[in-house]
């Protein structure tokens, strides 16, 4: 990937919040790029800092008690990082927009349709009322919303979960943002409507070249979707591939157990429960020395528990943050 | 009313397209107690609007030779201690009542919206001045403070409204607070910020429309309060002077005649108890219409 091509990229991303016991790293050290019209997975459990890590993107962590801080976070030339909070606030839902995880929830419920759905268009544009109204059904039509028409001026209680989905998505792309962060879109919807939204993001990527992240704890939603994938855990990217590479050859043994905990459809099933993990997410405020996975890990190697492994590059842009892919870990 | 009830859901469903708003008339339509508090108080802006028309009496007029009557057809409630008509005291003492009964609790409301979403969503150390500044409010005993703003303002009609809004707005600020401490924590102002909306835009377009209801129901509360407030100002001196009538005076003014002619005092305090009720029931009615997380 050439520079010209790279939309999103973020240095050495670093989100802290202060607790009573003092400060909490969430997000540490992130970097990562995001191409052009490319969709880019960012796939972790729960309080892994997936989440943290969009929000701080979008400049949305609440501070205090949060602080952010980046080496550089360099949005199609401009650097995001370096912004004040006002010019941050003109290049959201503009430049960069971003959809929630709850439909049912991030529509105000006394606001219509119209009003919501086109607010980012009469926050950053000269629009007229009218003309936001005829944008506003435009985008209904294309996320495929039925009777666009009768939609604009009901209420969010009126309509469903996956109608709801929609018009958030619709809400996300009225201003033609260069990048989408979609933050668990479809984990509230059920299963069939999923797959309708995931298609409808696809679709949009094709038609308008939307740079999507799409952050996400199902590896399914990953292997559909994503071209290149970032594995987070404990508020570090552990593994970074393009996804076919992710799947042919996970190689951090975090991704190794989140793959091997996904149940087979070919397999037969000779065990009775389903591989997981031992062990549980680390609480961030008291990491493990060395590195973070290595009390769960059932590679570990003496030198996991007294250092700490850096990203180690495998070739092809896939990268690996485990001492089994260093060479200092090799001689130990 | 059953009338109403019945036909008021069909024209919705034929509309298609059942707002907040109608969702909440309807509601409101359903309850019985509601309504007739509506009804009374209609009737009572109706007859403070028109008593110069309806009544054939002259508020001011002093008959000392027609003290103290007992009620009849010409004086329906019968005289005052100065031979004026009491009915017609009262209707004239409605439009004094409702006037500060409405007036002050919409300026309380208004300061006490601001001041509540401001803190609410500021948090920090505006929150914590405004609050501070709201307790002491609170700890101060209203009465008094209120007599002081009559006294050294002087006892008229536009220091009752300032005195009461002084008096009312603390215990709006806190409520609405409150509710913008709940509101703002929801994903759609999240979502709003996302979309590069201004703080003021959110507090202004997204917080306090969902404060209006909580908002509409504190005002329908606090006009009984105002009411009451003023009532009590006039009858401890402070508040309308005679010869105006309002019923707090003329509550003070027949307490004398208490034993000798028990309805001069009587009266204007049934009359009090009528509006305070009627406009609580319009406000718990509106309560129970308007709650917009009820509709889900």
């Amino acid at each position: 990937m050439t520079n010209r091509d790279i939309l999103l990229s973020v240095r050495n991303l670093r989100t802290e919040f202060k607790t009573l016991n003092g400060p909490v790293r969430v997000v540490d050290g992130v970097s990562f790029d995001v191409g052009r019209g490319r969709i880019v997975g960012l796939v972790g459990e729960s309080g892994s800092g997936k989440s943290i890590t969009a929000l701080s993107l979008m400049g949305l962590v609440p501070s205090p008690p949060g602080t952010v801080s980046a080496d550089s976070i360099i949005l199609d030339g401009t650097d995001l990082a370096r912004l004040n909070s006002d010019e941050m606030r003109r290049k959201r839902g503009r430049e960069v927009s971003m959809v929630f995880q709850e439909p049912m929830t991030s529509l105000n419920p006394v606001k219509t349709m119209v009003q919501q759905v086109g607010e980012p268009l009469a926050i950053h544009t000269n629009l007229n009322k009218r003309a936001i109204r005829e944008k506003v059904l435009q985008m209904f039509e294309t996320v495929g919303i039925p009777e666009p028409k009768a939609r604009l001026d009901v209420y969010p209680h009126q309509l469903s979960g996956g109608l709801r989905q929609r018009a958030m998505i619709a809400m996300g792309l009225i201003c033609e943002p260069k990048l989408l962060i979609a933050d668990e879109p479809t984990t509230a919807l059920d299963v069939t409507t999923q797959a309708q939204i995931l298609r409808l993001m696809m679709a949009l990527r094709e038609r308008a070249g939307t740079a999507i992240i799409m952050i996400t704890h199902d590896l399914g939603i990953i292997a559909e979707m994503c071209d290149e994938v970032n594995v987070m855990y404990a508020g570090q990217i552990v593994e970074q591939a393009g996804v076919f590479d992710l799947f042919d050859r996970p190689s951090h043994p975090y991704t190794r157990g989140l793959l091997a905990s996904i149940p087979k459809a070919t397999e037969k099933r000779t065990a009775e429960r389903l591989n997981s993990i031992p062990g549980v997410v680390p609480n961030l405020a008291k990491l493990p020395a060395g590195c973070r996975f290595h009390p769960r890990c059932g590679d570990a190697m003496p030198i996991c528990k007294l250092k700490q492994p850096e990203l180690t590059d495998l070739g092809n842009g896939h990268k690996a943050r485990c001492w089994l892919h260093d060479k200092e870990g090799a001689k130990a | 009313m059953t009338e109403i009830a019945e036909t008021i859901p069909d024209v919705a469903d034929d509309a298609g397209n059942d707002s907040f708003l109608r969702d909440g008339i309807r509601i409101f339509c359903r309850n019985r107690m509601a309504m007739a508090g509506l009804i009374m108080v209609g009737c009572l802006v109706f007859v403070a609007l028109f008593v110069s028309f309806i009544s054939p009496h002259d508020p001011y007029r002093v008959a000392l030779n027609e003290q103290f009557l007992p009620p009849s057809t010409t004086y329906w409630l019968g005289t005052d201690n100065f031979g004026r008509d009491l009915l017609t005291r009262i209707l004239y003492g409605a439009r004094i009542s409702l006037v500060v009964g409405i007036v002050p609790s919409f300026i309380s409301l208004m300061i006490g919206a601001v001041l509540g979403v401001v803190s609410g969503y500021y948090g920090g150390r505006v929150d914590f001045i405004i609050m501070r500044l709201a307790d002491m409010m609170i700890a101060f005993p209203s009465l008094l403070l209120a007599m002081v703003v009559m006294y050294t303002l002087g006892a008229n009609l536009f220091n009752i409204f300032i005195a009461l809004s002084l008096v009312g707005w603390a215990g709006v600020a806190r409520v609405v607070r409150a509710q913008t401490l709940a509101v703002k924590e929801k994903e759609f102002i999240e979502a709003a910020r996302a979309n590069g909306t201004k703080k003021v835009a959110i507090m202004v377009g997204h917080i306090f429309p969902n404060v209006v209801p909580t908002l509409i129901v504190l005002f329908s509360l606090s006009i009984p309060d105002a009411i009451m407030w003023e009532s009590s100002l006039s009858f401890l001196g402070v508040g309308v002077q005679p010869p105006e009538a309002s019923w707090g005076l003329l509550v003070a003014k027949g307490k004398e005649y208490l034993f000798s002619a028990p309805l001069v005092a009587i009266m204007p305090g049934v009359a009090i108890l009528i509006t305070v009720l009627a406009f609580n029931f319009v406000g718990d009615g509106l309560r129970d219409a308007l709650d917009p997380y009820m509709k889900d």
